[in-house]
């Protein structure tokens, strides 16, 4: 961190003999055995071979077509799910906080966003299947009612397109709690300055909210991202084994079902850390790059 | 005709008229300030001057064009708001040349003016800094400098020194005013701080519940007061019970010294209740015989505030309060002496009821 | 100002739409499971199957479990990092966000690798070493709700001054948690345990690969296998679900209205 105040504050005085940090022991204790270690283990385990050796041939038989695939797909759910889900629920949050809406609409939403956010994996899926699969209540009712046949047109909820849709269902939640106090911190003044100066409503947002915004919307769009990839159950309800995307891979994997190299399993883990590590790496860069103008 | 016109304005909020009748016009160039307790409609009525409140009626002329239907970015107005707002994401000069980027200005121009802006606020060494790395004072400054970028017509200052420490809103009101008179911008200022009002406006319009109570320069609201509230919000006041004796030459009873006034009292009748109002500045402690009245009583209370002392001594029909200079030579008065106040006839206010 | 109304009543009543939507049709789904009538039969055939009732009720232990463990750990953590370490703070919160950032599926696997039957802590080899690892597991996974909801409690409250009071009257370590501390940020607690619970009672990942009989796995094989259950089922645990929230917001009511009276 280049922060020049970081560098001015006093650092608190050192004690010389101090048995402080005895008391967070426990707490380190449970990180490094039940977080750390185990993420290590994957992370060295992925570099060697069944006896114990390093090795590339791990990593190197990662460069499969069908596992190549398998990331290409995860990757593209992960980013479309976790872009619409940032602009949906952006403009959501904009609706309830300075859209001019009721007072009183925001409440509920927010707290109907805690309970999507949160209702992920196995229900999620029966509620898509029952809602947008072959025999669903839209898919008839546009069947039926509109003539239009959305199976026909191409979309399959076992698929990429029924994989993000459904995501959506706790990626704009998520966004809206995370969104909606950033849009509070936007002082009125900011806009009413702006105006004032003859700023358009268009020219406020792109030179002073948005930049404002910049480091939440990046910091979410990350988060939605880990969110989407690392997703297991919901996509293993929905498609059992049948959509290949690199958390079920992995999940098939594990349990001895599909490949039998256990070393390419930790290579497929690795492999998911990276990405995500990555999706992170850039949002913690882009911050700072974004940031230079906070404390 | 005036450069700013304010006509009949009014403002509705849910049922509730917040600002009634406002009239107004300000002279180009002149520096107006709206003071009154919080609520009483002044930040409202600048409010609508701006734009970001849609008057319920009335008319708002900028140099004969009426703005009532024009947006905040039509209106070509200057404005410095309360809490900082200078945009955190953007440099001291780029929050500058700000109003000038958005009106598509060539980079040369912005550059040279922002400059000259900075050169104005003595801050051009403070051009790459961040809002947060600026104490209150500058980002005052800086907001100020960046309304007058884009040379508005009329500047508007919703209190803008109220979160600063005392000491910074003295030097900074000084250095505003002077660069308004320098620029000879037509400058509105609301402010519940009567001492700002006073020491840097042109002319004073005291609000009280949505109404202009009285307009006029410094001078004649302090010392000329129309009515009970101008008289009581700006300045310390002492008010004494008094009696009318002869309304036609203006003599009446202040306890058992009778005190001629020196004027008609229109609409008084001989023996009706009267109050009338000191300020601490007109009386004096002990007797002066410079001074026709005096009145003696007992000494209430005395508060030490550094260079002058201020004394309330109660006289029968009311308490008295006068500052006497500090002289660290003489021990103050105590609590409890028996005391004489002095004051001219020609001090007194007559307060309407 | 009323274009900008329309447009946000536009995108609010399209979002509403979609998460409505599927709801509605989870509803009407669960209601067909009798030939041409709406009927209760989907959940009465889910509640009346004793799996059900087995691994419901394992998952709530298994929460309850986790609950109290995680404030146990988490409480006195936070507590301490506030009192005595506050320049370690950067630090922890970065380890209490990891769990967001590294796949639960690959955590799960390092734990089947790092604690198997032949490793130095053979965990796995028993029942009650995998429920123990299963609960640790939920631990992480509510790491970064639980830590937060304390501390964000703990900020509100001077434990620093709290702490001297209690001690220049006597108390012991023991006595200030539970007497003094605890009392004081039990909303915070209580909102992150029942997000806690709402995260571990449908959790599959961990349940599934570490092979115990929990209510996600159920969920899981009840999907694969019937066709109007796993609605029924998707409407009870989005109850529970509605269940936890509300019960958050009833205790952060409950606390403004203590604070006020205070």
């Amino acid at each position: 961190m280049t922060d020049p105040s970081a560098l001015a504050s006093p650092a608190p005085p050192r004690r010389s003999l101090s048995f402080a940090w005895l008391g967070v022991v426990p707490f380190l204790a449970f990180a490094l055995l039940f977080l750390i270690l185990p993420t290590l283990q994957i992370i060295t385990g992925a570099f060697r071979n069944p006896a114990g050796e390093f090795t590339l041939e791990n990593i190197a038989n990662l460069f499969q077509p069908s596992i190549m695939s398998a990331y290409w797909i995860s990757i593209r759910i992960s980013f479309a799910s976790a872009f619409l889900g940032c602009l949906i629920g952006f403009l959501m949050a904009v609706a309830i906080t300075i859209g001019g809406l009721p007072v009183w609409l925001r409440s509920p939403l927010l707290t109907f966003s805690g309970v999507a956010s949160n209702f992920a994996g196995v229900p999620l899926a029966f509620a898509f299947l029952a809602t947008f699969g072959r025999l669903g209540l839209v898919t008839l009712i546009l069947r039926d009612w509109f003539g239009i046949n959305i199976y026909g047109m191409g979309f399959n909820i076992l698929s990429f397109s029924g994989l993000t849709l459904t995501y959506l269902f706790f990626q704009i939640p998520l966004m809206i709690l995370i969104v909606t106090p950033a849009l509070d911190g936007l002082k009125r003044e900011w806009g009413e300055a702006a105006a004032i100066l003859g700023a358009s409503r268009f020219q406020y947002w792109r030179m002073v909210a948005l930049p404002i915004l910049w480091p939440t919307l990046l910091g979410t769009f990350a988060l939605l991202f880990a969110n989407a990839f690392g997703a297991v159950a919901t996509a293993y309800a929905l498609t059992g084994s049948s959509l290949s995307i690199v958390p079920i891979l992995l999940f098939a994997q594990i349990r001895g079902d599909v490949l039998q190299d256990p070393h390419l399993g930790y290579a497929l883990a690795f492999g998911m850390i990276v990405i995500t590590g990555i999706a992170n790496f850039v949002y913690i860069w882009l911050r700072g790059r974004a940031e230079r103008w906070i404390k | 005709m005036s450069f700013l016109e304010i006509a009949s304005l009014q403002k509705d909020f849910g049922g509730i008229r917040v600002v009634k009748d406002f009239d107004l016009a300000v002279e180009k160039g002149e520096f107006v300030s709206f003071l009154g307790p919080s609520g009483c409609g002044k930040t409202t009525t600048l409010r609508m001057v701006a734009g970001f409140e849609q008057p319920s009626s009335g008319v708002i002329r900028i140099d004969g064009r009426d703005v009532v239907n024009l947006k905040p970015n039509q209106r070509n107005i200057g404005m410095v708001f309360q809490a900082y707002a200078l945009f955190p994401n953007m440099t001291v000069a780029q929050n500058v040349g700000f109003g000038l980027k958005v009106a598509g200005r060539p980079k040369a121009e912005i550059d040279a003016r922002v400059g000259e802006m900075l050169e104005i606020i003595k801050l051009p060494h403070l051009a790459e800094r961040y809002p947060f790395q600026l104490s209150g004072g500058q980002q005052q400054r800086v907001a100020l400098a960046r309304a007058l970028a884009v040379r508005p017509q009329v500047l508007l200052l919703d209190e803008p020194l109220s979160a600063l420490d005392a000491k910074i809103r003295v030097s900074l009101r000084e250095e505003i005013r002077a660069i308004q008179k320098t620029l000879g911008i037509t400058t509105i200022y609301v402010t519940h701080d009567q001492e700002e009002a006073l020491s840097m406006s042109d002319r004073i319009v005291v609000m009280n519940e949505g109404r202009a109570d009285q307009v006029g320069t410094p001078f004649e609201i302090y010392n000329r007061p129309t009515t009970r509230f101008v008289a009581s919000f700006v300045g310390t006041l002492s008010t004494l019970e008094a009696r009318v004796l002869d309304p036609a030459t203006g003599s009446v009873t202040i306890g058992d010294s009778t005190v001629s006034l020196g004027y008609r009292l229109a609409a008084r009748q001989a023996g009706d209740a009267i109050t009338l109002a000191l300020r601490p500045e007109a009386v004096t402690l002990g007797r002066n015989e410079a001074r026709d009245v005096h009145l003696s009583g007992t000494i209430k209370d005395v508060s030490f505030l550094g260079s002058v002392i201020r004394v309330r001594v109660a006289v029968g029909s009311g308490t008295v309060s006068l500052d006497t200079f500090n002289s660290p030579s003489a021990p103050p008065p105590q609590p409890g002496d028996q005391a004489t106040v002095s004051f001219a006839p020609g001090d007194l206010l007559v307060m309407e009821d | 100002m009323k274009a900008n109304r329309f447009w946000s009543w536009a995108f609010l009543i399209l979002g509403i739409a979609y998460f409505v939507l599927p709801l509605l049709g989870t509803v009407e789904f669960s209601l067909k499971m009798r030939r041409g009538e709406y009927s209760l039969d989907a959940y009465w055939a889910v509640l009346a199957d004793p799996r059900f009732q087995a691994t419901f009720g394992y998952s709530v232990m298994m929460a309850v479990a986790t609950i109290i463990a995680g404030v146990v750990l988490i409480v006195p953590t936070a507590y301490w990092i506030r009192l005595k370490l506050p320049h370690w703070r950067p630090f922890i919160e970065f380890v209490t966000l990891l769990p967001l950032v590294i796949p639960p599926i690959v955590i799960v696997f390092g734990y089947i690798r790092l604690y198997n039957t032949s490793s130095w802590l053979p965990l796995t080899g028993t029942a009650a070493g995998t429920n123990l690892l299963l609960m640790f597991g939920y631990m992480t996974l509510s790491l970064p709700y639980m830590y937060r909801a304390v501390d964000t409690g703990l900020r509100a409250i001077d434990v620093a001054t709290l702490t001297e009071a209690a001690e220049s009257l006597g108390a012991g370590w023991l006595t200030i948690m539970w007497r003094v501390i605890l009392p004081n940020v039990l909303v915070a607690v209580l909102s992150g345990a029942f997000l806690t619970f709402a995260i571990v009672i449908g959790e599959f990942v961990l349940a599934a690969l570490l092979n115990r009989p929990a209510f996600g796995p159920y969920l899981q094989l009840i999907g694969a296998n019937r066709a109007y259950e796993p609605a029924a089922l998707a409407v009870i645990a989005f109850a529970i679900t509605w269940a936890c929230m509300g019960l958050i917001q009833l205790v952060t009511r409950f606390q403004k209205h203590t604070m006020a009276r205070r």
